[in-house]
């Protein structure tokens, strides 16, 4: 049994308590004395250009203290992409310039162009209605197809038919692909969407701009995953301040899914303002700026084929996708659809032919960038869609077609045909482990239950994989990052042994503080209670890049055991020293330094009190504290993998799907807080019956977002999902990480949108409507009956 | 939101004199006005509160019916009318969410009508009467299309009169993100016959269904309805539902609406 607070113990999360009392501070319950309130003024035309901006009449408004517009920005930097991607003909990567405001042209409903900072809020607002920008509307550019056709009609004028690149993976494949195709005994070939999702952080952003005219020192407030990118992207591209003139603090976050990963021009904003006015400046967006700017999730229109013998083995599969980045490039906008997911295309089998083609595409929406999972979704959907309907065509049962393709146990390390090599994993341990726990031989007798209610049962599986611990800098350097994505920790035993971390990671939901001190207490055999886990502040983190992609345990994780274990290093000389014994023969074991076969022995605490108090050090050879830092880079990613299934009751009469039971077996490698662990899958798993389900971006041929409010724009609730039933004791640890760890955050949402479509095109199909083959996310209930009746 | 004036009458009379100044508006329970105003999307002068008058609040029989204050909480609805009308006990314990059912109100819903509320088909399938600071107006005479009544300006809802039918039921399906109806229906069934009002699904707003009504009222089983159908041309057609979806929904929820009353 784990002690309860070391690694393997279900941990209560310690910062709930602050949460779920009101106790929690995010950005916006900071007020700083003096500060001022900016309100952004946001286009709402899609597409238009900026004639004239008057802001003479808003400036002598009562409480005004500054209006800047996109001219006040035009001579600074821009907000560049963090990765480059060649087209496959080596074309270079169209990269339009990002602007803090939009200068010369809007180009989506939510464009910032200007903003004004008040006294007050209301006084802003009032001001920012005041502004006359005169806006020639142009026609705007909303369907991707229309959007690569049409080469007079642009997003930025410069770019030719709106398309940022043409990417292939692997490109020196494409021909054996080709061929294996025009052999094959057979073709299933699938049309689909990955449906745009907007992020719904339950915090919205917000930014707080302070400048300090004394020092000359910026502080920014932010709602960030990653603190110290969005320090160098402010410092090194955008406003130019000098990185040791900068403090950025990410507090309690309240949610980020990706969309709090960027920089965006909001803080720059208050930055700026902030030194025009020697005061602090803050933003807070309301809901509806950010169903508008906010960087989107997903939006892939893909035409997917796999080939196969007649017995089902796979031969070779071939996709071609249009990848939307919205109006401007995000910071990983460009990797998102490429190399987190042409190289997941392989899955978990072992399809010998890959060929993933996608186009990057300028439209007059917001920005596309990241979210849960992060173009591995996209590739499971993609890959889980048409696996099942070749095993329909081929009349192949589910899991069976699955068990042949999947990878052996034997085959790792296993280098797939799209550029990764897969540490270790049992594909088939996690597909027994669900063939067991969701009873999949009781489905015939459920789906009959439910037949005598009214109501078609469906099954769906999807047996799956990510990469994550995102990534050697090396490889990741090869395929055109422009960041190193290793990460940092440092760990301060204070002179009482109590000790602080400071990570690189941050936290904003998924209980570091808690997992983090499980981990180190275990190592250093001291109670976790002693351990306090700092994050989120650049000025005293390391340089670490942040917590997305499932990376936080993984890679800062690593770097923090690292630390640990230089601390045990450290200790083990002071130990030398105080007991008078060569290093050699100290031992380090449940919080004491002994000295091997004798009972001297110094705790934790005399070791970390003599580090502070060192009277008689051999000064020479030992250094006084007792502090080590470290940085970590991993060896490869990190795979975890699993197998899902849904069933779903469809109301045929309604088109209503109501998801009955979601069944998860999960290989996340070893696992340090089980509850923490369950959680995230039940999150990544609600969010995919989200996307699967109900969540709908919508905007209309003017480029107005339809679904702009919670009125028209569907959340998953409680009363939306089942209780699920997860396992995660298919371990096969990762074999480059010191804990052996691979990630579980993104699990759930990459894994579950295909379960529950395949379950619902399997209870139709054996509801007897055998023409309906595939409905695009989210399955609606009038899409349902649209298909059912179509 | 913009600076307004506040003010909470105690009667009947006050109110309607306080609603007689210039830029006066009701306000009820406010779920519907107040994020309107958030959003710097109406900006009235003076509100002037419905909830501290005695005599528009709570539930009680009476020589209609059942009796209920325009400013009655759907909650207290829910839970007060449960013993004498069930139907509408459920339908009012099915809006929104605990925060909207304890401050929202059946005068503000009636009053602002809008196409996807529930209460509108309640009222009409019921053949309510709506009774206003001047005058008692039939269901069948105050609802007008989206958001239009028969209410004039100065004029304010007091109570709503429920006749109790012999059965009833009310099936809604829920709109997926807002939870409003996509389409919902009310089926009453009085001695004289059965009413049965639609809500959620017309271009009209609310409306009642005359030729179930008729085979309904000759009998009364869902079987009634085979043949039967809307016109798909009077639907709404949004991102939610096709025109076509909502007609059919219409005719699924009627039938359900008959086996469950
Ligand atoms: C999250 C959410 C979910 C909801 N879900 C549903 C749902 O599922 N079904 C549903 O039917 N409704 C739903 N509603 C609407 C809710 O029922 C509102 O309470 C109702 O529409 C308005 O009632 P109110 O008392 O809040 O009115 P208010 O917001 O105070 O007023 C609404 C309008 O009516 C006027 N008014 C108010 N009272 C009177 C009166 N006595 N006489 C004349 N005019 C008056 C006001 O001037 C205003 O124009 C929802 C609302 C929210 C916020």
């Amino acid at each position: 049994m784990p002690k309860d607070d070391g690694i393997g113990a279900s941990t209560k999360r310690r910062e709930d308590i602050r949460f779920l009392t009101g106790k929690g501070r995010y950005t916006a319950d900071i007020n700083l004395r003096d500060q001022a309130i900016a309100v952004f003024v946001r286009s709402e035309v899609a597409h238009g250009r900026i004639n004239s901006i008057d802001t003479a009449a808003a400036a002598a408004m009562p409480g005004v203290l500054a209006i800047m517009t996109g001219a006040d920005f035009a001579s600074v930097g821009g907000n560049p992409a963090g990765w480059y991607v060649a087209s496959r003909d080596g074309a270079t990567m169209k990269e339009p310039k990002r602007p803090v405001l939009a200068h010369g042209k809007v180009r989506h409903v939510g464009d910032a162009y200007a903003v004004v900072v008040a006294e007050t809020l209301e006084q802003a607002k009032d001001a920012a209605a005041a502004i006359e920008a005169d806006i020639t509307e142009l026609p705007a550019i909303v369907n991707m197809a229309d959007a690569v056709a049409n080469a007079d009609n642009r997003v930025h004028d410069e770019i030719e038919n709106n398309v940022c690149f043409d990417w292939g993976w692997i490109e020196d494949n494409r021909a054996a692909v080709d061929a294996a195709f025009a052999s094959a005994p057979h073709v299933t070939t699938l049309e689909l969407v990955n449906n745009r999702l907007v992020p719904n952080a339950m915090e919205p952003r917000a930014s707080i701009g302070d400048y300090d005219p004394g020092t000359q020192d910026y502080k920014l407030y932010t709602t960030s995953q990653n603190p110290h990118l969005t320090r160098l992207l402010i410092a090194a591209f955008v406003l130019g301040i000098p990185e040791n003139k900068l403090t950025v603090i990410a507090p309690d976050v309240g949610g980020g899914f990706g969309s709090k990963i960027y920089h965006y021009g909001e803080e720059a904003a208050v930055l700026a303002a902030s030194k025009a006015l020697n005061r602090p400046v803050k933003w807070v967006a309301e809901r509806s700026e950010s169903f508008l700017s906010d960087a989107h999730g997903r939006d892939h229109v893909t035409k997917i084929q796999l080939a196969l013998e007649k017995d089902g083995t796979f031969l070779a599969l071939r996709t071609e996708t249009m990848a939307n980045v919205g109006a401007y490039l995000s910071n990983f906008a460009t990797v998102t659809p490429t190399f987190l997911h042409g190289t997941l295309m392989a899955g978990p089998y072992k399809t010998p032919l890959v060929y993933v083609n996608v186009k990057a595409v300028f439209t007059n929406t917001a920005p596309v960038d990241a979210y849960r999972g992060a173009g591995r979704p996209e590739a499971t959907f993609s890959i889980e869609r048409v696996v099942d309907m070749a095993a329909d065509e081929l009349e192949i049962d589910k899991v069976e077609i699955r068990r042949k393709n999947l990878i052996g146990a034997d085959q790792f390390p296993y280098t797939t045909p799209v550029g990764l090599v897969y540490d270790i994993g049992n594909y088939q341990a996690t597909l027994d482990k669900l063939i067991e726990l969701g009873d999949l031989a009781g489905f015939e007798k459920r789906a009959s239950e439910s037949k005598a209610r009214g109501k078609l049962r469906g099954l769906g599986l999807s047996t799956w994989i990510e990469a994550c611990g995102i990534a050697p800098s090396a490889l990741v350097g090869a395929l055109g990052a422009r960041v190193g994505l290793f990460d940092a920790a440092t760990v301060r035993v204070n002179a009482t042994g109590s000790i602080s971390v400071m990570t690189g990671a941050h936290s904003h939901g998924q209980g570091h503080e808690t997992v983090f001190a499980q981990v180190v207490a275990e190592r250093l055999g001291i109670p976790a209670t002693s351990i306090d886990i700092v994050h989120g502040d650049t000025s005293k983190i390391p340089f670490g890049m942040g917590s997305y992609g499932s990376r936080s345990l993984a890679v800062a994780g690593s770097a923090m055991v690292k630390a640990v274990d230089k601390i045990i290093a450290k200790g083990k000389k002071i130990a030398a020293h105080m007991l008078e014994a060569s290093e050699n023969d100290i031992v380090f074991e449940d919080g004491k330094f002994s000295v091997t076969g004798t009972d001297k022995a110094k705790t934790f605490g005399e070791i970390a009190f003599s580090a502070y108090v060192p009277h008689n050090y051999p000064l020479e050879t030992l250094e006084p504290g007792l502090e080590e830092s470290a940085f970590y880079d991993p060896a490869n990613f990190t795979y975890p993998a699993g197998a899902y299934a849904c069933e779903v009751e469809v109301d045929a009469e309604t088109g209503q799907v109501t998801v009955a039971s979601f069944t998860c077996a999960d290989d996340f490698g070893n696992v340090m807080n089980p509850m923490i662990v369950e959680g995230q899958v039940h999150g990544g798993v609600g969010q995919g019956i989200g996307q699967a389900l109900l969540e709908n971006t919508s905007y209309d041929e003017n480029g107005q977002l339809l679904t702009a409010s919670y009125m028209d724009y569907a959340m998953p609730r409680t009363t939306d999902v089942p209780f699920y039933t997860v396992d995660h004791s298919c371990v096969t640890a990762c074999t480059h990480n010191p804990l052996g760890v691979k990630g579980c955050g993104e699990a759930g949402a990459i894994g579950s949108p295909p379960a529950v479509v395949n379950a619902v095109v399997d209870a139709l199909q054996r509801g007897g409507y055998t023409h309906v083959k595939h409905i695009d996310m989210p399955v609606s209930p009038s899409r349902v009956w649209s298909a059912i009746n179509g | 939101m913009y600076n307004f004036e506040f003010v909470k009458p105690a009667s009947i009379a006050e109110a309607t004199a306080a609603l007689e100044s210039d830029g006066a508006q009701a306000l009820s329970g406010g779920q519907t006005l107040l994020p309107t105003m958030k959003q710097r999307l109406a900006a009235p002068d003076v509100l002037v509160s419905l909830t501290g008058i005695a005599e528009m609040q709570g539930v009680c029989l009476g020589d209609v019916g059942l009796h209920i204050g325009a400013a009655t909480p759907h909650a207290v609805v829910a839970r007060e009318a449960a013993a004498h009308y069930p139907a509408l006990a459920k339908l009012a314990g099915g809006i929104g969410d605990p925060a909207v059912r304890n401050r929202g109100t059946i005068g503000g819903s009636v009053a602002n009508n809008d196409p996807a509320a529930c209460y509108p088909s309640a009222v009409l399938a019921s053949g309510a009467t709506v009774v206003t600071n001047r005058r008692r107006i039939a269901a069948d005479d105050y609802f007008q299309g989206l958001f239009t009544t028969a209410l004039e300006e100065g004029e304010f809802i007091t109570q709503v009169l429920f006749p109790i039918p012999q059965k009833a039921a009310y099936v809604k399906f829920n709109q997926p993100a807002s939870r409003f109806a996509l389409a919902a229906v009310f089926v009453a069934k009085f001695a004289d016959g059965v009413r049965v009002a639609v809500t959620g699904a017309s271009n009209g707003g609310v409306f009642r269904w005359a030729e179930a009504e008729a085979a309904l009222s000759a009998n009364f089983s869902a079987d009634a309805l085979a043949g039967l159908s809307v016109d798909a041309d009077d639907m709404i057609s949004d991102l939610h539902g096709t025109a076509a979806y909502r007609a059919n929904l219409v005719k699924v929820l009627t039938g359900r609406a008959v086996s469950a009353a």
